[in-house]
């Protein structure tokens, strides 16, 4: 960014930045079919300008297109209803002081476009067309803004709604041991999506009213493992994160090459990963320790050849352990030949 | 501070018009290494990396980064704008090289955010 562009950010107020960003984002997602009025009062070439004014006034509009039979011929807006008034020619028919010259735009279209053309054309309504070119509806600025303020609304209800349900999941279901089990399956070398799984649970856990502490623990201990099975799993492995009201379990298993001396690759800096994945600022052999500095309890069994399955534990409850998983190893280790 | 204020500290472009910038910025991290930061980064800090690939803004994402500063005027490639827009988190490309930003930035009042391996877990409050 330029520097003369710089002040025009800051000065945006804080919580209208926001905003302002989500309606932009919603102007390219709402097509204008979404936001037009549909139900058109049209005009037709031979009516009395007296009569548009009645009619105007009933519908409560400003304007309105004039078709001849099915065929779209012009558009009658407030302005020309003045000019004919100035004129004091009422009795005219509307095909006189209609504007002929017409800008369509289609329905299946962003309602950007829609914005683009106001200011582009100087123009208050555009009749919207469909594929054919026949006219399905018309769309006014006021339609714009109803249809954004009604999406807007949508969106935030939308999550806080996907909030509300998750958090009160465990509330809901009465048994005797209620829990939800998110499964992911990673495949190897994908770098690409390497960290969507991970990315799902902590916003789960969010929207099941984790702690954001509690979500960023559990998001950075499942990110090291995804990445662990998309760099060294020969054929990628499954994430199982099993959600209970006072603990979040994990279960990372792969069916191989396995780990040929699982405390020297818990060791910080002990790393067996090429450059490429150097590259990508991973294979610092930071993985394994950094997902026992996230988690209150870790398991890890490996068997060259067969697999590896890491298990991690992260406690909810403030009496149980909750500090991290420091001085708490019970790394295990099973037949390594 | 906040991201916008950012932006104009360290002369920056940002690459994705619909990230947040309103978030607060408290302190800097510096590194190329994805695990460093996940190992040492502290909640809502500046990352400056010389990374381009998505897994800089899995990584912000992960740790509750509030922005991402590209050094030395790198452009990275489009999975990784398309992935911080879809996380709202700001992802800026700045001219200035890693040194002289984590100067620029410590004058202007950040502090380290980043934590010693041997300081026990880095969420702790």
């Amino acid at each position: 960014m330029s520097e003369k562009d710089t002040p025009k950010t800051i000065l945006v107020d804080d919580r209208v930045a926001e905003t302002i960003t989500r309606v932009e984002e919603l102007a390219y997602e709402l097509k204008i079919r979404e936001v037009m009025t549909s139900n058109v009062q049209t005009l037709e070439p031979e009516m009395k300008m007296r009569d548009v004014v009645e009619l105007f006034r009933q519908r409560r509009i400003s304007g309105a297109p004039v078709k001849k039979g099915e065929e779209l011929i012009g558009i009658l807006s407030i302005e020309d209803l003045i000019r004919c008034l100035v004129a004091n020619d009422m009795d005219s028919p509307v095909s006189r002081y209609m504007t002929a010259k017409i800008y369509t735009i289609k329905g299946t279209d962003p309602v950007v476009e829609a914005l683009k053309a106001f200011v582009n054309t100087h123009v208050g309504r555009l009749p919207v067309v469909d594929e054919h070119g026949v006219m399905e509806g018309i769309i006014t600025k006021g339609d714009v803004t109803r249809g954004l303020l009604k999406a807007l609304q949508r969106s935030i209800q939308e999550e806080e709604l996907k909030t509300y349900r998750a958090s009160h999941l465990f509330e809901d279901i009465e048994s005797n041991r209620t829990s939800l089990i998110l499964r992911y399956n990673i495949k190897p070398r994908d770098f690409t999506h390497g960290g969507a799984a991970s990315s799902n649970i902590k916003r789960a856990l969010l929207r099941m009213g984790a702690s954001p502490q509690i979500a960023r623990r559990c998001g950075i201990a499942a990110y090291e493992a995804e990445m662990n099975l998309i760099i060294h799993t020969t054929n990628g492995g499954t994430m199982r994160v099993e959600i209970e009201p006072h603990r979040i379990s994990f279960e990372v298993v792969d069916d191989g090459p396995g780990i040929p001396d699982v405390d020297l690759a818990m060791k910080p800096g002990y790393s067996t990963a090429n450059d490429d994945v150097r590259e990508l600022g991973f294979g610092a052999g930071m993985g394994l320790a950094n997902i026992a500095r996230c988690v209150d309890a870790m398991t890890l069994e490996s068997v060259v050849g067969r697999g590896t399955r890491l298990k991690m534990k992260i406690f909810l409850e403030s009496e149980a352990v909750g500090e991290g998983y420091s001085g708490k190893k019970e790394t295990s280790e099973r037949d390594n030949s | 501070m906040d991201v916008s204020q950012l932006i104009g500290l360290v002369n920056g472009k940002l690459l994705n018009p619909g990230a947040d910038l309103t978030r607060e910025i408290k302190g800097g991290c510096g590194a190329d290494l994805m695990s460093d930061v996940l190992a040492s980064i502290q909640p809502e800090a500046v990352l400056l990396t010389g990374l381009c690939n998505p897994q800089v803004v899995r990584t912000a994402q992960m740790s509750d980064v509030s922005a991402i500063v590209i050094v030395r005027g790198k452009t990275p490639p489009q999975e990784t704008v398309d992935l911080a827009n879809q996380e709202k988190i700001a992802l800026i490309s700045s001219p200035f090289g890693m040194f002289e930003l984590c100067g620029r930035l410590y004058q202007a009042g950040l502090t380290s955010l980043e934590r010693s391996v041997t300081d026990g877990p880095s969420e702790m409050e």
